[in-house]
């Protein structure tokens, strides 16, 4: 429970639509400050767009339910006040910006979050440098440019360096496990245990349950066709990973009977 | 940019004595009018005190302007709004000068506030002093540049103290008929530099035209020469990244540069005219055997910019690098490019052209690469990348490619991007507002550019662009 006795994050019944396709049909979720959470489902099942809406992308259109932060509904506010209030998505491709340093991108990201826009760049140098280090990434990565020209894994280590800077309170981990070989995943998955903190909750967005192996979520989720269609604890996670998401399927198609056989014994 | 020391001067009348060289008490009053004449052209020459070859080079170059058509290709349009009548072609009038800080507009003052520029720094960019003196900083530079035996005076001074160098090179590169208004500027020139850098010496820091600025100077004909002399380096640079208030409406410069066997010469101009100013000038440059010449221009403000450096590379191995970049807002053609010759065998060329429009401006790319026959191993690299934003935006290329050559390797790109959705929601989870994100991709843009200016112009071009930005997202 956050300060105010409400959940840190709790998404409502959320419905979404792109380009007039419902994608999200109803998506209920609660995360407590301190917990780790994964959300696991088979590519296109909806997982991005929900990150994406979350943090407020423009070009989804929300048609029903809520997404609240703190006890308050973000759904009204722009991207970059919903970052500054602690909302953080390490994005599935994170975009190239040509020509502006990754030094210069978050030391503008942290200024753009203190109070009075004022960081100073020796301090900031040396907090960059810490995390760099904890991160194993070569000190020259602050002076390239923002993904530009970066490979997979580094594009990713540079969402986890980003996370560790600006220490988001909740952070959304989009696919932050996909494209790296075992060695960067294990880099990675010991930054995310490094921020795992009483106030901060992270939510794992995966289709494999390889990352859990190394960054281990107190709940998993199961998304299925813009649903979140079953909740555990790992052992849910293990289970897809032996017997595939062909499994939950089969559940859901039997659920689906029964509840068409109840329906129909009482018309 | 500001220089430590400032001393207070008079206003520049046209009776003072001149500050450097000569000196006529004689001096006549000016009598300045509006138009273009003999009579004024005449009076010009007599003014300086001219060698008598000059004179007559300039009555010769009205008669070429009189005789030579306005262009009939480019932004014709906001060319034949020209009034050349109605223009001042030497310093105006004293009272007419008397300009004071309240007819400087609101816009511009807020500039220089946000920019912070200094009070007397100010005023002389406004145009109310006619003079930014910083006499002490140029003069301990001027010593050591002297003892490296390195000239760096007003064209003016130039002519008078170094005529036969001047006479050697001048309108070389540019004769008085190349174009209407390296015509014009023939007839009426006045101000500029002249710089030549003796053999062999290396310049280490750039020669800032800044440091020795006075009214002609900014003026709106002013004319440079630069002579590098064989296996030299130097950096000019010019202009300043302020807003330039004129209240004159039409700037056209000549500037000349003559790279001798295996020097290299770097030329940097930022420019920010008002606007209401036509810039249109006139850049060439000739590169020798084994030299180097890189043209590095940025282009602001105006109404009509038209501006295409251009390198003749003449001697074998010679080498051009023209990087630019142009901003267009609502209102202005940043009409820009370059021009490429290659002459001589193994000569290579790299054009990288970048261009901003922002609601409604217009930015032109024209180009022209010319092989000739015989200029086999010659390698030519030409970048366009235009950025759109806002409604209305137009950006055009036109280039030009005349290849009289077959064992050569040729490489155009042109780019049109717009600031993308997923770069600005990418900076904006990061905190950023959505200005602030637009200036971050746009600032990423011109790094290729600012990253080779000298570090106090770098952090106010960016300043600037910043500034221009504002207001930009609705
Ligand atoms: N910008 C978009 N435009 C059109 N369709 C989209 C867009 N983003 C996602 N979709 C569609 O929404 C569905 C869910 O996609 P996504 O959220 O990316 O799934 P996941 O992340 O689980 O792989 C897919 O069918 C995808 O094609
Ligand atoms: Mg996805």
């Amino acid at each position: 429970m956050s300060d105010n006795g409400q959940p840190l994050f709790e998404v409502q019944n959320l419905k979404v639509a792109i380009d007039g396709n419902e994608i999200l049909r109803g998506v209920d979720l609660t995360i407590n400050e301190g917990e780790v959470h994964a959300i696991m489902g088979r590519n296109g099942s909806g997982k991005s767009t929900m990150a994406n809406v979350v943090m407020g992308h423009p070009a989804y259109e929300v048609l029903e339910g809520s997404v609240k932060y703190k006890g308050e509904d973000v759904l009204d506010l722009d991207t970059d006040e919903r970052a500054r209030l602690g909302m953080f998505l390490a994005f599935q491709y994170p975009m190239a910006i040509p020509g502006v340093t990754v030094s210069k991108f978050l030391h503008s990201a942290l200024k753009a979050r203190a109070e009075g826009g004022d960081v100073p760049v020796r301090e900031f140098r040396v907090n960059l440098n810490k995390a760099m280090d904890l991160l194993g990434v070569d000190p020259s990565f602050a002076s390239r440019y923002v993904n530009d020209g970066f490979s997979g894994g580094e594009k990713k280590r540079l969402e986890i360096l980003q996370m560790f800077v600006l220490e988001p309170t909740l952070c959304i981990l989009d696919e932050t496990d996909s494209g790296l070989d075992i060695d960067a995943l294990k880099t990675v998955a010991e930054g995310i245990n490094a921020l795992r903190s009483e106030q901060r909750a992270i939510l794992l967005i995966t289709h494999y349950q390889r990352m859990l192996n190394y960054v281990e979520p107190d709940v998993v989720h199961v998304m299925m066709d813009g649903k979140i269609v079953r909740t555990g604890g790992i052992e849910l996670a293990e289970a897809l990973e032996e017997k595939g998401y062909e499994w939950i399927e089969q559940e859901l198609f039997h659920d689906t009977d029964a509840a068409t056989a109840a329906e129909a014994a009482q018309a | 940019m500001a220089p430590e020391t400032e001393v207070n001067r008079p206003e520049l009348n046209i009776s003072d004595d001149y500050k450097y060289g000569f000196h006529d008490p004689e001096k006549p009053v000016f009598k300045a009018e509006k138009g273009i004449n003999h009579e004024v052209v005449e009076q010009i020459s007599e003014i300086k005190n001219e060698p008598d070859w000059m004179r007559v080079f300039r009555h010769d170059a009205l008669d070429v302007f009189f005789s030579k058509p306005m262009p009939n290709w480019g932004d014709v349009d906001l060319l034949n709004a020209i009034d050349f009548d109605n223009i001042y072609y030497y310093l105006k009038p004293v009272e007419e000068q008397g300009k004071t800080w309240d007819d400087v507009p609101e816009d511009i003052k807020n500039t220089f506030d946000r920019l912070g520029i200094p009070e007397a720094e100010r005023k002389f960019l406004a145009g109310v002093s006619a003079q930014y003196d910083s006499e002490v900083v140029y003069h301990s530079l001027q010593e050591e540049l002297v003892k490296q035996g390195v000239i760096f005076l007003s064209m003016d001074d130039g002519l008078i103290e170094y005529e036969d160098i001047v006479k050697e090179y001048w309108a070389t590169a540019i004769p008085p008929t190349d174009n209407k208004f390296a015509a014009l500027n023939s007839a009426v020139w006045s101000g500029g530099s002249f710089v030549y850098i003796p053999k062999g010496v290396v310049v280490d820091i750039p020669l800032q035209a800044y440091f020795r600025i006075n009214a002609e100077n900014m003026g709106q004909f002013e004319r440079t020469l630069i002579i590098a002399d064989e296996g030299c380096r130097v950096h000019y640079i010019e202009g300043c990244t302020a807003p330039t208030y004129a209240a004159d409406s039409l700037h056209s410069a000549v500037v000349e540069l003559f790279a001798l066997p295996g020097s290299h010469l770097r030329y940097t101009t930022i420019q920010n005219w008002s606007k209401n100013v036509y810039n249109l000038v006139t850049k060439r440059a000739v590169a020798h055997e084994n030299a180097t010449v890189e043209w590095v221009d940025g282009n602001l403000g105006s109404k009509l910019t038209m501006k295409f450096p251009c390198v003749y590379l003449v001697g074998e191995k010679a080498h051009a690098e023209i990087l630019s970049i142009a901003f267009a807002s609502d209102g202005q053609h940043q009409d820009a490019g370059a021009k490429i010759y290659h002459v001589a065998p193994n000569t290579t060329s790299r054009i990288t052209s970048k261009s901003i429009s922002k609601d409604g401006g217009r930015a032109s790319y024209r180009g022209m690469v010319k092989v000739y026959p015989g200029a086999v191993g010659s390698k030519v690299h030409v970048e366009c990348d235009a950025l759109l934003m806002g409604e209305n935006s137009r950006s055009d290329t036109y280039p030009t490619m005349e290849i009289a050559e077959e064992q050569v390797q040729v490489e155009h790109e042109a780019r049109v991007s717009k600031v993308g959705d997923e770069q600005l929601f990418y900076l904006m989870s990061r905190g950023l507002t959505e200005e602030e994100a637009l200036v971050m991709v746009v600032n990423g843009f011109i790094e290729p550019f600012v990253k080779e200016l000298p570090m106090e112009y770098a952090v106010e071009f960016n300043r600037l662009i910043q500034l221009e930005m504002e207001g930009s997202v609705g």
